[in-house]
């Protein structure tokens, strides 16, 4: 199925990409989120530098993913979302998201990660609510995508 | 006889986190007295630092019937057990350890100002948790 292998493209990519402590990666994501909590008085604003952070990094990021996974051109959106669960953000993350909630005209997804190493140690305050933690995640795929030119919209959920 | 036990932390300057471990509503008096050992067994601890080598500082005080325990984290934040008769040493530093493991989780929350009091009540729930299997 063009999941499983889609699986397996992504262990084989994650296998040889250099790898970074956890901790330190998710402590630094952490300290740049309460930087920006604290320069930003709304919480909508920092959800949308974050998405902004998020869609500079993509916008670069597809050409390594494009170089490092070696995949053919994805047929179609269906499995465009299976790449970029199971090959992208394995490889990148270190674990794959899983692709649910399609629309009945197949033009939208939701991707669940199950285990999100960016908030390893992350509680949030009841205060910032609405904050969407991960909001970099979102901005990531709409930069990639972009540059493959297929236009696309997300609604973060934090 | 009531079991009127009390586990705090203490930052720099301020307790950090309360637990009344006593089953019920002991008197509120004797509420305030506990707060008031645990407060001035501070000194203690700080001269029993420069005695010992480890963490673990066991009983730094007692008052009357009442005991209190210590145990400093490296970055001296300090854990204190108030308790009525001298419990196994062994239970009580591996209570102090467990907790802190959890002090250690939260002090990682990027949300979460150093030497603040804390109030994740997830934390208070895994305390709670870990002082009924150990000290109950």
């Amino acid at each position: 199925m063009a999941s499983r292998s889609a699986q397996r493209a992504g262990d084989v990519a994650w296998a040889r990409t250099p790898k970074v402590n956890g901790e330190l990666f998710a402590l630094t994501y952490g300290a740049m989120v309460k930087r920006l909590v604290e320069d930003y008085t709304e919480i909508d604003e920092v959800n949308e530098q974050l998405e902004k952070m998020g869609y500079n990094i993509g916008i670069r990021l597809v050409d390594e993913f494009l170089a490092k996974a070696g995949l053919p051109p994805c047929q179609g959106f269906q499995e465009t979302a299976e790449v970029i669960a199971k090959v992208a953000f394995r490889m990148f993350l270190g674990v794959a998201a899983d692709v649910t909630s399609w629309n009945s005209e197949a033009t939208a997804f939701s991707l669940l990660l199950a285990d999100n190493p960016l908030a390893e140690f992350v509680e949030l305050p009841r205060q910032y609510k609405t904050l969407c933690y991960s909001n970099v995640l979102c901005g990531v795929v709409r930069g990639a995508l972009e540059m493959v030119s297929e236009e696309m919209r997300s609604l973060g959920l934090g | 006889r009531r079991r009127a036990d009390m586990f705090v932390i203490v930052g720099r300057s301020e307790p950090l986190y309360e637990l009344e471990l006593s089953g019920g509503s002991g008197a509120s008096a004797s509420g305030n007295l506990d707060q008031f050992i645990i407060h001035s067994a501070l000194d203690m601890v700080d001269t029993a630092l420069l005695q010992h080598t480890s963490l673990f500082l066991r009983t730094v005080d007692s008052f009357g019937e009442k005991f209190v325990s210590a145990y400093v984290t490296p970055s001296h934040v300090k854990f204190m057990l108030l308790h009525e008769r001298n419990k196994n040493e062994d239970t009580i530093k591996a209570f102090f350890q467990e907790v802190q493991e959890l002090f250690v989780k939260i002090t990682l929350n990027p949300f979460y100002t150093y030497d603040t009091a804390i109030t994740s009540k997830g934390f208070d729930d895994r305390v709670r948790a870990l002082a009924n299997r150990y000290l109950a």
